[in-house]
């Protein structure tokens, strides 16, 4: 059979092509690797090298010719013992026209459980959420043989901040690894164990070091499984201290909620209380899926209580509703809550009664509660210890615009730190990060009361 | 050396950590240890080649003439618009992933590479259907036509990839290796990755990690002698890669990638130090690529005499073809298995332009494995 030479495709986005020149001619014989053709692409001059080996039947298109399209037929080949006056062009046929490219339908979001209620009677303990966190681990790899935890000083040290507390004399130094200060072959590793069939939980002494080991986070955990069609999990959990710590400057304090939140195949969690911390510490070990899990280290030393469970795991995706209100919503997260729930208190004392809203969880999103929440007062804040540009606020803004504009009897308001580096000195500093009056002026002025 | 899984600081170290001049002083006369760099390369170089039977050849012969012509006819289907985006051709390195692979255990050992991909998945014996309809992005594609050509798995084969950020599947692989020694279950991870990656930051940070714990990890470079268009001496201030594990204590071993024989019993010494818990080798496979680092470099920074010459010296599959035949192989033997390739890879071509593209939904499916 005749072999159909067409005119190729070099490169990605090349459609058509120049015939810079033939280098055989009717009648050569060629073997495989030969080249036949120098083809201009929209990036090169490129080498058409032979597949085959047989005889040049006729060139069809001639050399010179401009904007040949990918797929033409430019000269015809016979193979091994073929006649080569047989080996003319097969007829062509019409192309059918193209369909429309059926439109996909995107799967509707689903109701998100609610926590699990609390038995009546229940023990309650104050904790704080350092030992939470501790303890969300430790119940964990209990439980499961496959969790370990590794990071820099988790083990001997004890923890950084001393969030790993007792884990090494518990589970010895196969399960509680003391990793040199490499981020990037550390979560790299970590990601490469949770392929592999364990459960590793990475600890960053903080996230802002994780930016070296940001490559492993997004590209090897976040997209394996899609990539693989579902065939290679990443059961990762990658967690540390995240956001403005206490006079340690630009690069020792950002939040980076927005940069993961923003990733497909990631899930984020960023908790406030100790409950929230142990919950969702258990589930995000539990989870089939990536997780980065943010902490804030200036509420590592606060108590709140937990409830005495033998399993205390909460639901990832759902946010919680701190304080019940008529007047104002307040969507916040993390240490952003804390300001948040003084800012209610204060507004009370003005007859605003604010509603208090903790995401808990940044990715997946929990819009049903904020729009719900929405619908109910008719006025949102966003309050986040972050960055304004691109933030969780600017997201949380864009639900609240797309899909409760009828709810909405003021503009969304963001109350976050100011756009710059952090800065040292403590007067900046206390300028630059978002706190509870910035918050209280702003629920007024969606209130027309400021 | 056995040492115990569990154990994760079990390499000789001296009593204190912080630099002292009697520290140093000590450190000197420790580095006298069992540390041999070259002591797996002496093993290997009393006898190089292995010695394989008939059938053994036969079988590593087959599947480099697979590779081959499977990517062959990856670059026509490219050319024919039926491959999209990048595509990174294994033609020339056949040798290295056959010779390797062959000498590990399957189901117990775990593989994983960087982007250019079908051979090892093809010398580990996935299916030529479920890759080509992989290439050109079809619902029967090995990751369901998401991946494409640099991201393909199969973790039944325990194949972790097809990775597509140079350097990224070294510390990934020593992750699976972590697996295995956390596991016990007598399993190491082959990590292939190229002499551009050797240059990655991430590669080291591996290496000392590696060492310290002491994983059941080949570390397999792949010098096939130009990152894209950069020649190695280009690139790099130690262009034998085989010694860049020396500041980690990881012996090296240099091998010709080109003869399968040499590679599978280079393997072999490797494989069996890293079993007996000894810890990680670092391999480098002098190789050569055939074609462009994929299918739109035209190559312009090397001649072609240099591609032909090594075609017509050292090609890999010439080379055990000649081994073979001097071993009494018919020549007609020789044409039927070609043949048949052949024949597997048309149909693997034929399979791949036929079956349908993802249903629309897949769109959203496979995002996450839980359901929030």
């Amino acid at each position: 059979m005749a072999i159909e030479l067409k005119m190729p495709a070099l490169s990605p986005t090349m459609e058509e092509g120049t015939l810079a020149k033939w280098l055989v001619k009717e009648g050569d014989e060629v073997s495989a690797g030969d080249v036949l053709a120098e083809i201009e692409t929209d990036k090169a001059t490129m080498e058409f090298e032979s597949i085959d080996e047989g005889t040049i039947g006729k060139i069809l298109v001639p050399e010179g010719a401009e904007n040949v399209a990918v797929g033409t037929v430019i000269a015809v080949m016979a193979g091994e013992g073929e006649d080569v006056s047989a080996a003319a062009p097969a007829v062509e046929e019409a192309p059918a026209a193209e369909a429309p490219a059926p439109a996909a339908e995107k799967p509707a979001a689903k109701e998100r459980p609610a926590d699990p209620e609390i038995p009546e009677g229940t023990n309650m303990a104050k904790l704080t959420v350092r030992e939470a966190l501790r303890d969300a681990m430790a119940e964990e790899m209990r439980l499961d043989e496959r969790v370990f935890v590794m990071g820099e000083e988790v083990a001997e040290y004890q923890g950084a901040y001393k969030v790993t507390q007792g884990l090494l004399e518990e589970f010895g130094p196969k399960r509680v690894i003391d990793t040199p200060i490499t981020e990037y072959g550390f979560a790299g590793i970590g990601a490469g164990a949770a392929m592999g069939g364990l459960r590793p939980v990475v600890e960053f002494m903080t996230f802002n070091f994780a930016m070296q080991a940001i490559d492993h986070i997004i590209n090897s955990a976040a997209k394996t499984n899609y990539m693989s069609g579902g065939q290679m999990r990443c059961p990762v959990v990658f967690r540390g201290p995240n956001g403005a710590a206490s006079r340690v400057a630009a690069q020792h304090s950002q939040n980076y909620g927005p940069w993961y939140a923003a990733v497909p195949g990631l899930i984020v969690i960023a908790p406030y209380d100790s409950s929230d911390a142990k919950g969702l510490l258990k589930a995000a070990i539990r989870c089939d899926d990536p997780v980065v899990f943010l902490e804030n280290e200036l509420v590592y030393g606060n108590s709140f209580e937990v409830a005495q469970l033998d399993d205390h795991v909460l639901p990832i995706g759902k946010a919680r509703i701190m304080r019940e209100g008529s007047d104002v919503t307040i969507v916040s997260y993390s240490i952003g809550v804390k300001f948040a729930l003084e800012a209610a208190e204060e507004l009370a004392g003005d007859g605003i009664d604010a509603e208090v809203i903790d995401l808990r969880t940044l990715r997946p999103l929990d819009t049903q509660t904020i729009l719900e929440s929405l619908a109910k007062t008719n006025r949102v804040v966003v309050a986040e210890e972050g960055f304004p540009v691109c933030s969780i606020a600017s997201e949380v803004i864009a639900v609240c615009m797309e899909q409760g504009f009828d709810d909405l009897d003021a503009p969304v308001l963001r109350v976050c730190n100011e756009d710059v580096p952090l800065p040292y000195a403590a007067n900046l500093e206390k300028l630059a990060l978002i706190d509870t009056p910035r918050i209280v002026q702003a629920a007024k002025k969606v209130c027309y009361k400021g | 050396m056995a040492r115990t899984p569990s154990s994760r600081s079990s390499k000789p170290k001296s009593a204190g950590t912080r630099k002292s001049p009697a520290k140093s002083a000590a450190k000197q006369a420790d580095s006298g240890d069992n540390f041999e760099l070259r002591s797996l390369q002496e093993a290997f170089e009393k006898d190089r080649r292995y010695k394989a039977d008939t059938e053994e050849l036969l079988g590593f012969y087959e599947k480099m003439l697979l590779i081959r012509r499977f990517e062959e006819k990856a670059g026509q289907l490219y050319g024919l618009g039926l491959i999209g985006g990048f595509c990174h051709l294994y033609i020339g390195q056949e040798a290295v992933a056959v010779g390797i692979q062959s000498a590990l255990e399957e189901g117990k050992d775990s593989v994983i590479t960087g982007y250019r991909d079908h051979g090892h998945m093809l010398a580990y014996g996935i299916d030529p259907k479920s890759i080509m309809a992989e290439l050109t992005g079809r619902e029967a594609g090995i990751s369901r036509g998401k991946g494409g050509s640099m991201h393909m798995f199969s973790t039944e084969k325990a194949f972790y990839g097809g990775h597509g950020i140079v350097g990224a599947q070294v510390p990934l692989g020593a992750g699976l290796a972590l697996a295995h020694q956390y596991r016990e279950d007598g399993g190491l991870c082959a990590a292939y990755f190229g002499d551009g990656a050797a240059n990655q930051g991430q590669v080291y940070e591996t290496f000392n990690m590696a060492s310290l714990w002491n994983l059941p990890i080949i570390f397999v470079v792949e010098n096939n002698q130009y990152a894209m268009g950069t020649s190695v001496k280009r690139s790099s201030a130690e262009t034998e890669f085989y010694r860049r594990g020396t500041a980690f204590r990881i012996p090296g071993m240099d091998v010709n990638g080109m003869d399968v024989l040499e590679v599978h019993q280079a393997a072999k010494v490797a494989v069996d130090h890293v079993r007996g818990g000894n810890g990680p080798v670092l391999m480098e496979l002098n190789t050569y690529r055939y074609r462009g680092h994929s299918m739109s470099d035209p190559a312009k920074y090397r001649t072609r005499e240099e591609v032909q010459g090594v075609r017509e010296k050292s090609d890999p599959i010439e080379h055990a073809k000649a081994d073979l035949q001097n071993m009494g192989v018919e020549e007609d033997k020789l044409k039927e298995i070609d043949k048949a390739i052949r024949a597997k890879v048309n149909e693997a071509a034929d399979f791949a332009e036929k079956s349908p593209e993802p249903e629309p939904a897949e769109l959203y499916t496979d995002v996450l494995v839980g359901d929030y």
